[in-house]
């Protein structure tokens, strides 16, 4: 009786049958994509107070400490309380609609309430003191700001991202005297280095890439 | 029970086909089972009610399945029984119980093959089906049992941004491979198996569509010397590709418990002990499915009490294997002198659990010793209820190992009590019930036996009986 | 895992509660505080919500955002003060430490401490005034109460009366002294269920003054405990444990001996303990009276045999036919006189206590091992108050509960103000407060919850929580300390002292001011500097020095003084009719704490109950009965309609004939945890002679019923295993052939040693790890060991550990990382305690068997387990051969704001379907590892203190670096007591243990009594 199928479509169907492997790629591929961190680097928070960091740090050239106080003493890098903002605008821009919600939380008592920019996982414990402390400069992490009009993520946080730091700090440490210097920093001769890093006493390898370092 | 089923009509020389098979009247007699000639499906209700309320019941158990494992998902593991110390229950005894079913067929399939045991011919096909089935089942339940399942790929090696990797010292993970890989073997096996009979139905097949799906299936087999060839080859890889895996795959289950160092787990005894017991279970399954086959599809002449006889006896066999095994355990027991060993072993006797021990003891060991006797191994309700009584026996055996040695380990301070829960219950059922359901769903549309063996066997046969 | 939704919305809710600069919640630590609800997650990853940031508006004065804060403050026990530091993030108290500087802490803090986290952000807390059952407001209240003041002024306020608890409060007497001075005619009650009136009224009838002891038992050298809980929750119980164990650890080494109807703390730590009867302790303490020469005084033999202790002993009867275990006893106390104590309990009678005093005043022991002390206002004072030196700072004294009922049952009470009291539920069944109640026409509730009293009185206003209002108490020695609030009221609560000034003045004062007030008069500073720098120091150190509690030497009258005839019903009991014992729950006390969640799932030390409380009673009289544990009983008292309905718990080491009854529990109001528990013991509790009775004579009738105990450890017995080791202290043959020999004789005892390991530590497959930083390492004594819980609960606070509640407890998933085990020592008849947390074990078995790496051994040997790599094989728990690992089955944390609010931002709050265990408070090491990162130098020793170790009483855990080898871990490692439990898994533990020291001299009992 008359063949059901030609000899061809029976190639093209043996050639469906290596559809699992393209399936297990696939898989593959969705799983990277999938575990990789939810927040995207590169992406622009907007705020109730459309405030400048291009103009606060790249052009009146104010220190970060100025305004994130905590930065080299505890683990959060503290956003500036309404008070330090006024410190300036009381008299500056007084009436500048922008700066609106600044003088009502000033009058109302109630704070001001900016979007949150870099949002690690819950489980993950950053302290701003010791990375600060150990060299590790504002740029590397949060990128120029003082090019940012409107604060811009910088990095995605991905766990590797992290990693590739603590498993060779030696390469991202700089003096300590430019922690907060906006400029990425002229390259340092290795002696110049070496005195550095004698300086930091960074911790060894197995110690920065524990679990515990990071999660408890 | 058909006349062919009478004592006299049996010696052991009894051909593994009844006399006066064609190879035409094979394939017309298999093929018509699914092509519904004469098939269950094909009448009313009134003749089929048997065949039709196993589906509704089933197919309720399979329904009852996916919902009970939504909401198991959504609460979370707590709804078993499960506790500390007893953190493993009914889902990995079910695991290890299926597994163990999931091993006859491709004992019988491959190795029986390379023994050249001709009457495996007959039983091989649904026995794989019935490997597939088991183990596909038994894969679920390591995923039903964790606290996180939907972060069950961790357990794959894959790259991911965490630039993490499976933890290569647990046995859990040897696991995840065994099986994966015992599944794959098994299919592609059964599945190269299926080609040409899949062709004939296409041939054989009245509709159009029948024509079709069997032709997309069949994969283009013309019957030439050249595919036979190439079949010939490939299902004598194959075999000798699943034969290790018999043995690997529960070997690594095994591991999960004996690498433990808990008391009844950890034990060197375990790998072949537990192949035993798989063994032993798998036949006991092969045989209570094959005894309702033959008989409502009338299949005696093809899956004769030669069968039955010598599965009975493979059964027998493993039974005294899975005997040692006890008897082993509770000798290096007291001969460690280890007290947690000993106090482990003696509240197997007398514990909250002993009931179950020696059900298991009585079900494993003491009745399949009936099997000494030929009247029994050629009894078919017998040995229907023999195979039956070895299964619950293997389950209750699997359970008692999971719960029991976890229940009281080495501080007095930490022991506990495993009592299953409504949903322990509810999950056992359903997965027997998901099983005999994708085996229905098997003998409607797929042969049941393989039909070009089949016709080898009567070309064979007709030769021994040739004067 | 998923963040959770931000938390803000509490934050605003507790913004507007009130909670001022500093309890705005989530300032700074949003993040961190975002770990308080990872719980939250769902499956996988998705885009998580835009998280707000809240900065200050004015940023207070020396407060580092995301560093906790300290604040020095003082919690009540009984009115009584106990100083404690609360740790603060970001103006969220999450934890309490005790106070090194304050008497009754000395740094340490006992469960019930620990737990008052809780109690502060607990939901339930009562909220508004109510009158009636009608909500009403503060100023609504104000008008009615003043409206009441000026009727009652009439008269003089002769139908006004005060009901409180014990008070110790200089600015409250000195209010209530405001009260009494207004209202002349007036009358101020105390009631304090967790204490029977006998000890006051001996303490009276011997020093005719309001007298209660104070313990110095580190100069102790012999200590008899009579039914008295020394070490339990009482305001002096965290000091005596700690001074006991000063004297415990010395050579020779103290001793201990326990006279007790139930098993208790004491009972654990003795070196010999007896079950007997209160009646039998009373004939003992009498005999032991006669034998030390006390006039008036004749041993006698105790009731029928029907009362015969069948302790864990063979018959421990005291009779005149001494039995040597007394002489010995006393042997032992003569041979310590002068540094001993005889510390009588609650259950005894006023006569037992009369006894008790002149016992130790024959033995020399008043003004050294224990000194009585006045305390006004803290215990009732059956004498009249003379209230006519009210108005000259004289002290007043309180009269008791009875005469209150009394004056309430003949209508002769209009207004009654009660003051964070509870006595429609916690007052003697006998004197039926409730329907007396209904005859006071107007009556003022003031309590934390709307309970039992609040919801029968005409009013009811919230009161602040200790920590969320300005206060000030004193110490059980006297020393007087601020009440400093951490957080301002978060549920709208008012302080006792507003309420007492509009009582006194009709003005509404704040509390601050009050307080302030009272120590301008106390310290008579010059000017106003002087003034605050003293109340800058005393709210720093949380102590204020230099102002003694006013120590009474006894009256010569001690000796002389007949002991009362025994009271009529001190009979024993006849036929088959037994002795109920009220005690104090050794969680809930006497219900105050009932809605408190963490006390209510701690294991109770012997029977290891939670959510629940049971009639215990011995084996023995358990099988005369025919009852088995959990069987239902009806206890009815043979002398009145009162009973009881109550399932009863078997224990080894309970008084024949004794059956203890737990109070505290079969709340029916005062919040959704409270109610629904275990049974209501005070229906069965009478008075006699102004005296609610701590002993009744009941009989026991079985209903048949079943109840189902939800228990954390069902085997006691330690099978043949040797996990709580003992050794035992040997000394040289001199001393030894002196049977009993004195403490004193006790001289060249030599160092109590273990049997060297028997073989070496067996190879291990796999590489051993380096420590070339630190290697952390923790060591329990159990001689130390009291059992307290103190760290259990400790422990559950610092590591946000949920609670399961009681169905899930019986299925056995409690969540406690660290339990105390207690097992039988059938040999010398005692139980033994010993914590159990993750022993972070060098050749961990856990760590082999996760299949994601999940549980990982880290560079400083701890056993880390991240829980968001955590799935859930749970086979690492499975493998841990010491069961230490708890996991989530379902989604225990809770998530609500306050739960979220007292979580601790520096611990993950584990998600649903993860496993988790002790870590070391690896929070508490990371912290103290980057503090000294960056000060460039190494962690010192004792910098990082785990939370269990803090709050020990009896600094039984020691924690610290074992590369140091002069930490105090590292000597302590190389005790010769030392040991790893399951040494022989070869798991080589991180956390080992410290043998229970057992001395054999110490015995009490014959030779040929221990072999049997």
């Amino acid at each position: 009786m008359a063949q059901l199928l030609e000899r061809y479509q029976d190639l093209l169907l043996k050639l469906v049958l290596l559809s699992p492997v393209v399936v297990l790629l696939v898989t593959i591929a969705t799983m990277v994509w999938r575990t990789t961190s939810p927040v995207e680097a590169g992406v622009a928070v907007d705020q109730p107070i459309p405030f400048s960091h291009k103009h606060h740090v790249g052009d009146d050239g104010i220190d970060c400490r100025y305004c994130h106080t905590s930065v080299e003493t505890s683990a959060s890098a503290g956003m500036p309380s309404t008070g330090i903002c006024l410190s300036c605008h009381a008299q500056l821009f007084r009436d500048a609609p922008a700066l609106a919600p600044l003088h009502d939380s000033a009058r109302t008592g109630k704070p001001i309430r900016w979007n949150r920019v870099y949002d690690l996982p819950d489980f993950v414990f950053f302290n701003h003191s010791i990375h600060v402390a150990k060299g590790v400069a504002c740029v590397t992490c949060h990128g120029r700001v003082d090019q940012m009009p409107v604060m811009v993520r910088h990095e995605a946080l991905d766990m590797q991202w992290c990693l590739a730091c603590h498993r060779d700090p030696a390469k991202h440490v700089g003096p300590l005297d430019h922690i907060t210097a906006m400029r990425t920093l002229p390259p340092i001769s290795d002696t110049e280095r070496e005195q550095l890093l004698r300086m930091l006493q960074l911790e060894d390898r197995q110690r920065m890439t524990d679990c515990s370092t990071c999660h408890r | 029970m058909t006349g062919s089923d009478n004592e006299t009509a049996v010696s052991p020389g009894t051909p593994v086909l009844e006399a006066g098979w064609t190879a035409g009247g094979v394939t017309d007699k298999i093929a018509g089972i699914v092509l519904g000639r004469g098939g269950p499906w094909t009448r009313g209700w009134k003749a089929h009610w048997r065949w039709r309320s196993a589906l509704l019941i089933t197919f309720t158990g399979v329904l009852v399945f996916l919902a009970s494992s939504t909401w198991l998902f959504m609460r979370g593991v707590g709804l078993f029984g499960v506790n500390i110390p007893v953190a493993w229950g009914f889902a990995l005894g079910n695991f290890v119980w299926w597994i163990g079913i999931g091993h006859a067929g491709t004992f019988i399939s491959a190795i029986l093959l390379l023994l050249r045991q001709r009457w495996r011919t007959s039983i091989n096909r649904y026995a794989e089906a019935m490997t597939l089935f088991a183990a596909g089942i038994a894969g679920l339940f390591p995923i039903l049992h964790l606290g996180r399942p939907w972060f069950a790929y961790w357990l794959l090696p894959y790259p991911n941004r965490m630039e993490l990797w499976p933890q290569w010292r647990s046995p859990l993970v040897w696991d995840i491979f065994a099986i994966s890989t015992y599944l794959l073997v098994s299919l592609l096996f059964w599945y190269v198996g299926l080609i040409p009979d899949l062709a004939s139905l296409r041939d054989k097949a009245g509709s159009r569509a029948k024509r079709l799906a069997y032709g997309l299936l069949a994969l283009g087999w013309r019957g030439e010397a050249r595919h036979w060839d190439h079949y010939e080859t490939a299902y004598l890889l194959l075999a000798g590709l699943a034969t290790p895996l018999v043995v690997s795959v529960h070997t690594v289950v095994s591991l999960d418990f004996s690498i433990g160092n808990t008391p009844g787990y950890h034990s060197t005894i375990f790998p072949p002990y537990f192949v035993a017991g798989a063994l032993f279970s798998g036949f006991a399954m092969v045989i209570t499915l094959a005894i309702p086959l033959r008989h409502y599809f009338k299949l005696q002449g093809f899956i004769t009490l030669r069968h039955l006889d010598l599965a009975a006896r493979v059964m027998l066999a493993c039974s005294l294997l899975v005997a040692y095994g006890y008897a082993s355990e509770i000798f290096t027991a007291y001969y460690s002198g280890d007290i947690y060993e000993i106090h482990m072993t003696e509240d197997r006797y007398v514990g909250v659990y002993a009931p179950v021990y020696w059900a298991y003891i009585a079900c494993n060991v003491f009745i399949p010793q009936l099997l000494w006797w030929r009247r029994m191994r050629r009894n078919v309700i017998a040995l229907l209820l023999i195979s039956l009584i070895i299964n619950a026996g293997m389950w209750m055996e699997r359970f008692l190992i999971v719960v029991q040695s976890l229940h009281q380990d080495f501080l007095p301070s930490s022991w506990g009590v495993f009592i299953p829960t409504f949903w322990d219950w509810t999950f056992l059922l359903c997965s027997i019930a998901l099983f005999v359901w994708l085996f229905l769903m098997f003998i409607r549309y797929l042969p049941l036996i393989s039909m070009a063996e089949m016709r080898g066997l009567v070309h064979d046969t007709a030769e021994e009986q040739a004067p | 895992m998923k963040r959770r939704p931000p938390l803000f919305d509490h934050a605003a809710v507790a913004v507007e509660t009130g909670a001022g600069s500093l309890a705005d919640p989530g300032r700074r630590r949003v993040l961190k505080l975002m770990a308080a609800s990872a719980a939250l997650a769902g499956s996988g990853c998705s885009e998580p919500p835009q998280e707000k940031i809240f900065p200050y508006v004015d940023m207070p004065e020396g407060i580092v955002p995301g560093d906790p804060v300290f604040y020095a403050s003082t919690l009540l026990r009984r009115g009584y003060g106990i100083g404690v530091l609360v740790e603060t993030e970001s103006g969220r108290p999450i934890k309490i430490e005790g106070n090194v500087a304050h008497p009754a802490s000395l740094g340490a803090a006992d469960a019930q401490m620990q737990a008052e986290i809780l109690t502060l952000w607990d939901p339930e807390r009562s909220r508004t005034v109510m009158q009636g059952q009608r909500l009403s407001t503060w100023p609504a209240l104000i008008d009615a109460l003043s409206q009441r003041r000026r009727e009652e002024e009439h008269t003089g306020g002769r139908r006004l009366r005060l009901l409180t608890g014990p008070v110790t409060s200089p600015t409250l007497l000195a209010q209530i002294r405001e009260v009494l001075a207004h209202f002349p005619e007036a009358r101020w009650h105390i009631h304090d269920a967790s204490d029977s009136g006998t000890r006051a009224a001996a303490a009276e009838r011997v020093f005719q003054r309001p007298v209660r002891t104070l313990y110095r038992l580190d100069r102790a050298r012999v200590v008899l405990s009579i039914d008295a809980e020394l070490f339990g929750p009482s305001p002096d119980g965290v000091r005596n444990a700690h001074d006991f164990m000063i004297a415990r650890r010395q050579s020779p080494r103290a001793r201990l001996y326990a006279l007790e109807s139930t098993p208790s703390l004491c009972g654990s730590l003795a070196d010999d303990r007896r079950a007997m009867s209160p009646l039998e302790m009373e004939a003992a303490l009498e005999t032991m009276a006669a034998r030390l020469g006390a006039a008036g005084v004749a041993a006698r033999s105790p009731g029928p045999p029907a009362a015969a202790a069948q302790g864990e002993h063979a018959p421990a009867v005291p009779t005149v036919a001494d039995p040597p275990w007394l002489d010995k006893l006393c042997e032992q106390l003569m041979a310590a006189r002068g540094a001993c104590v005889v510390a009588p309990g609650p259950s005894l009678s006023v006569r037992a206590h009369v006894l008790a005093w002149r016992i130790n005043a024959l033995l020399g022991n008043i003004g050294t091992a224990l000194i009585p002390l006045e305390q006004e206002g803290a215990q009732p004072w059956g004498g009249q108050p003379d209230v006519a030196s009210a108005q000259g700072g004289e002290p007043i004294y309180p009269s008791n509960l009875t005469k209150l009922v009394e004056a309430m049952h003949d209508r002769s009470v209009d207004t009654l103000i009660m003051l964070d009291v509870n006595p429609v539920y916690d007052a003697p069944g006998s004197l039926d407060f409730a329907e007396a109640l209904q005859h006071v026409p107007w009556s003022l509730h003031m309590g934390l919850y709307r309970d039992e009293t609040a919801h029968r009185a005409t009013w009811h206003v919230p009161m602040t929580h200790v920590l969320e209002d300005w206060s000030d108490a004193r110490s059980h020695d006297g020393t007087p300390s601020i009440v400093q609030p951490v957080i301002s009221p978060l549920y709208g609560g008012r302080s006792p002292h507003t309420l007492a000034s509009l009582l006194a003045t009709g003005q509404t004062i704040s509390a601050h001011e009050r307080v302030r007030t009272t120590w301008r008069g106390l310290w008579h500073e010059e000017g106003d500097d002087a003034f605050e720098d003293r109340w800058r120091t005393a709210l720093g150190r949380g102590v204020i020095e230099g102002v003694p509690g006013t120590v009474k030497q006894p009256q010569g009258s001690i000796l002389d003084e007949p002991p009362p005839r025994r009271a009529s019903t001190a009979g024993a009991p006849s036929g088959d009719a037994l002795v109920a014992v009220f005690a104090n729950d050794s969680n809930l006390i006497t219900g105050e704490y009932a809605n408190n969640a963490w006390l209510q799932e701690l294991p109770r030390p012997y029977t290891k109950i939670t959510w629940d409380n049971a009639a215990l009673i011995s084996p023995a009289t358990a099988q005369s009965h025919g009852l088995h544990s959990g069987d239902v009983v009806v206890l009815t008292a043979t002398d009145a309609p009162a009973s009881v309905r109550a399932p009863v718990w078997i224990l080894t080491g309970q008084a024949d004939g004794v059956v203890t009854l737990p109070l505290g529990y079969g709340r029916g109001l005062g919040g959704s945890t409270a109610a629904g528990h275990g049974f209501d013991a005070y229906p069965l509790q009478a008075v006699q002679e102004d005296i609610p009775q701590r002993t009744r004579v009941i009989t026991m009738t079985p209903t048949g019923d079943r109840h189902d105990f939800a228990r954390t450890q069902h085997d006691m017995d330690t099978h043949g295993r040797e996990p709580a080791r003992v050794v035992e202290l040997r000394r040289n043959e001199a001393s030894r052939n002196a049977t009993a020999a004195p403490p004193s004789a006790a001289r060249g005892a030599a160092t109590p040693a273990l049997p060297p390991r028997s073989r070496p530590p067996a190879p291990s497959l796999y590489p051993d790890h380096e420590y070339n930083t630190y290697a952390w390492g923790m060591t329990v004594d159990l001689d130390a060991c009291i059992g307290c819980n103190a760290c259990v609960v400790a422990c559950q606070a610092e590591n946000n550990i949920p609670v399961v509640g009681p169905e899930q407890v019986s299925l056995g998933r409690e969540m406690l990382w660290l339990r105390i085990d207690s097992y039988r020592d059938e040999t010398r008849h005692r139980t033994q305690f010993q914590p159990m947390a993750c022993q972070h074990c060098e050749n961990a078995p856990c760590e082999v068997v996760c299949p994601v790496g999940a549980t990982m051994h880290d560079s400083e040997g701890l056993n880390v387990q991240v829980y968001n790599r955590c799935v859930g094989t749970r086979f690492c728990s499975n493998n841990c051969p010491y069961k230490v690992r708890h996991f989530n089955f379902f989604q225990y944390s809770l998530t609500d704001p306050s739960s979220a609010a007292h979580a601790n931002p520096d611990v993950t709050v584990r998600q649903r379907g993860v496993m988790e265990k002790c870590t070391y408070c690896v929070q508490r090491i990371s912290h103290a590892r980057i503090q000294s990162q960056k000060e460039r130098r190494r962690i010192r020793d004792g910098e990082v203190v785990t939370a269990c170790q803090a709050t020990c009483p009896t600094d039984a855990i020691v924690f610290g670096d074992m590369n140091d080898p002069d930490s105090q871990v590292s000597r302590s490692k190389s005790s010769s007591r030392g040991y790893a439990v399951l040494e022989e898994m070869n798991t080589r533990p991180r956390t080992t243990y410290l043998a229970r020291i057992d001395d054999p001299e110490a015995g009490l009992e014959d030779d040929d009594d221990r072999k049997r």
